[in-house]
């Protein structure tokens, strides 16, 4: 056996997980990868002297996860790289090569990805990386960063141009790096408080991944309420953060009217989650077990209302916006992303989406209420700004109607309770895999538990961690003065990339 | 172009009027409130409490506190009580810990002081430069909301630099790691004198949920004075704004 099968949010035993040779998973690997399987999991896990690399694929179109592994000896200190016929694997083997010292030959660049607390060689230092250069009389750099001229997160940008023209831009991370992942290791309060900061835009998204996958190390299964206020969270932060985006979008091109409207529309959204939990970011209402808060008959009502405003001003907007000339002319072929590039560095979620690729969690890998809806993905194809930002647009709408369903259904289930308590420990000597369409794409957490019940490794993908590449492929040719816009339409984390 | 103006006049007036007297969702966390009278000591809050912020004595750090209400669930007594009171900013780090004898005015009455020379320096305008130093972009998320068209930050003529060189002190939000220890002193130090520093954010002024990481690396925090703290897991847009116009008065 090469691989073992499992499924979103599935607990299997270390043990089953089959150990190859490092040539024989490559092999497998790049086997699978012809029949449409995917990275989503590659890291390592160091075992005494030893490290243990773990590989996931995701098999989309069967809703199924591929989980294999490779032990590494104290001596072995390489092998052939992956990135060489896989290009989906460039972060992920950097990643790996940072943090164990165990280098894939062949890789084209393999730079540092965040300067970690772990890294092998701590003679590393940020403040010198190694960047590519560029020789040519009219070529010259622009370096940005790492702190920006707005109210962002920090990350250095490296334009190589000619003239207004950028020829390659390179991102260096790592400057927001929190050692977040080992805090959660060895630390059974199962609070997700922390998973609410791996970025501060997707709490309810990376909050609710972790309580998946910590419910499935459990064994405990939360209420039908509890499901649905979750997906229902989800939902109001997709529909929150996606308008807040139209707004930046339309500020990056001078269009004011679209940055106020916008702004003040998202601010009815974010603050109808303060009147559900407290929060304007739904901090605090996911717990493990299932949620803090309840949506009562009144609650229902008022969310209701509130949001067909919501969709009203959007439309109203976006179609004023989307029939401007000088919008169109703006977003149009700006930052294009082909399919055939998305689908090669393994991008996600909604750029992935908008460039003609079927992804998306929710229907491929879905888990408690999305399983009870047909679900269709919303994709484009010309993968340039316009469609990333139309894309949002169409997501709007299909979350709006997902929660008034929900909406429809809550009091069909108004008698659960809310919080399932439990005294279980976590199961022991195991791995579960848990992915969640946030609204930027999936949060994928691994979860690995000794003998002893503790979790030893938690391993966290934000989708920023693959798309960030797709951001510098896509400024390509474009001009300089672009990158702000190309910028706001992938709304990438840096946090969510640095952990 | 018409379309573009009959939005503008559907939208109407968006601002908050009165921004001092703003109130937010009953449901909002801001101060709490302990009442020692009906406190069993069974410590339930203590321990549920992610970030340490609830001492031996059922006081509670609000440097520290992420306002996830966990404690006041869990308090069998109710003796944990959240208000929605939001203007929570204080100049002074001791005066953030709330124990069973402060009530909302006597807070306000001790937590922001504000001097003649501050007044008189910044009370007219006052440009910031932000730096967020592991800030997981909650806090930023929220200081841009300052600026949006229900806020309007500005018009108190508060606002965001784009340049340190430009401003008169920086906004700090984030834990303050080892990777950007250096960026944000340097940024510091490009700021003209007279400057000042605001700490938004708990993770910001204790680390919050990360006080417990290996690569904080907090000495900046200890070597330069900090002037402002404001409280939140994220910082609201008014705590931010009134803290500010008090600092300011
Ligand atoms: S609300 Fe504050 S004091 Fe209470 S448990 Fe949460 S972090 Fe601790």
């Amino acid at each position: 056996m090469k691989w073992i099968i499992s499924k979103n949010n599935q607990v299997i035993s270390l043990n089953e997980i089959p150990v190859l040779g490092i040539d024989e998973l490559r092999n497998e690997i790049i086997k699978q990868y012809k029949t449409d399987k995917r990275v989503v999991g590659f890291f390592g896990c160091a075992e005494y002297s030893n490290v243990r690399l773990y590989t996931i694929l995701a098999d989309d179109n069967k809703s199924e996860l591929l989980i294999s592994s490779v032990r590494f000896m104290a001596g072995e200190k390489s092998y052939p790289s992956i990135t060489k016929d896989i290009s989906a694997f460039q972060m992920f083997e950097r990643e790996f090569y940072e943090e164990f010292g165990i280098e894939p030959v062949g890789h084209p660049w393999l730079k540092p990805v965040r300067y970690s607390k772990n890294r092998f060689d701590k003679t590393q230092k940020i403040e010198n990386y190694p960047f590519f250069k560029m020789d040519g009389e009219e070529v010259h750099e622009v370096a940005v960063g790492p702190i920006h001229a707005g109210v962002i997160e920090p990350g250095h940008f490296r334009f190589m141009c000619n003239g207004e023209k950028v020829y390659h831009l390179e991102i260096q991370l790592g400057y927001q790096h929190r050692g977040t992942e080992s805090l959660f290791e060895n630390n059974n309060n199962f609070a997700p408080h922390l998973a609410e900061s791996i970025a501060g835009d997707t709490v309810i998204g990376h909050a609710i991944t972790y309580s998946n996958a910590v419910e499935a190390l459990l064994n405990i299964k939360i209420s039908d309420k509890a499901e649905l206020i979750r997906v229902l969270a989800l939902e109001l932060e997709r529909i929150a953060v996606h308008i807040g985006d139209l707004g930046a979008i339309s500020n990056d091109i001078g269009y004011l009217m679209g940055n106020s409207v916008f702004g003040a529309t998202r601010t009815l959204v974010i603050n109808t989650l303060l009147s559900i939990c407290g929060s304007r970011f739904g901090r605090g209402l996911i717990r493990v077990g299932g949620v803090a808060f309840d949506i009562d008959i009144e609650l229902s009502e008022k969310i209701s209302k509130t949001l067909d405003k919501v969709l009203k001003d959007v439309d109203k907007m976006t179609e004023t916006m989307f029939s401007s000339a000088s919008v169109l002319s703006r977003l149009e072929k700006t930052g294009t992303l082909s399919m055939e590039k998305a689908k090669m560095i393994g991008l996600v979620g909604i750029a992935t989406r908008a460039s003609g690729l079927s992804l998306d969690a929710r229907a491929d890998h879905s888990w408690g209420w999305y399983k009870k809806f047909s679900f269709d993905k919303e994709i484009l194809e010309s993968g340039d700004v316009f469609a990333r930002t139309h894309i949002r647009y169409k997501e709007i709408k299909q979350s709006m109607n997902i929660i008034k369903e929900l909406l429809n259904q809550i009091q069909d289930c108004k008698e659960d309770i809310l919080l399932v308590k439990s005294k279980n420990q976590l199961l022991g000597n195991s791995m579960v895999v848990s992915m969640v369409e946030g609204w930027r794409g999936e949060a994928v957490h691994t979860a690995l538990t000794n003998n002893e019940g503790q979790i030893f490794r938690y391993k966290i993908k934000d989708p920023s961690f693959n798309n960030w590449y797709g951001l510098a492929l896509a400024v390509r040719n474009n001009g300089i003065s672009d990158f702000p816009l190309c910028n706001k339409s992938f709304n990438l984390s840096y946090c969510g990339n640095d952990l | 172009m018409f379309d573009t103006l009959k939005s503008r006049i559907y939208q109407g007036d968006q601002a908050i009027p009165d921004i001092e007297k703003a109130v937010i969702d009953e449901k909002f966390r801001g101060l709490p409130l302990i009442d020692r009278q009906s406190c069993s000591n069974c410590n339930e809050c203590i321990d549920v409490c992610p970030t340490n912020a609830i001492n031996q004595d059922i006081s509670i750090d609000m440097g520290k506190c992420i306002f996830c209400g966990d404690c006041e669930r869990k308090c069998p007594n109710n003796a944990i009580k959240f208000t929605n009171f939001h203007k929570i900013s204080s100049t002074s780090r001791e005066s953030l810990i709330i124990d069973s004898n402060t009530t909302q005015e006597s807070f306000e009455s001790i937590a922001v002081k504000s001097t003649k020379e501050i007044k008189k320096l910044f009370g007219k305008s006052l440009k910031l430069r932000q730096v967020s130093a592991g800030g997981c972009n909650g806090c930023e998320m929220e200081l841009n909301a300052c600026s949006n068209v229900n806020f309007d930050m500005g018009r108190f003529g508060i606002d965001i630099t784009a340049s340190p060189r430009h401003a008169d002190g920086l906004i700090i939000t984030g834990p303050v790691m080892e990777n950007m220890a250096k960026a944000l002193e340097d940024a510091y130090l490009s700021v003209p004198d007279p400057k000042i520093i605001i700490l938004t954010g708990t993770c910001a002024i204790s680390g919050g949920v990360f006080q417990k990481s290996d690569v904080l690396k907090r000495d900046f925090l200890e070597k330069y004075k900090v002037d402002l703290y404001i409280p939140g897991c994220p910082v609201h847009p008014l705590t931010v704004i009134n803290g500010i116009l008090d600092f300011l008065k």
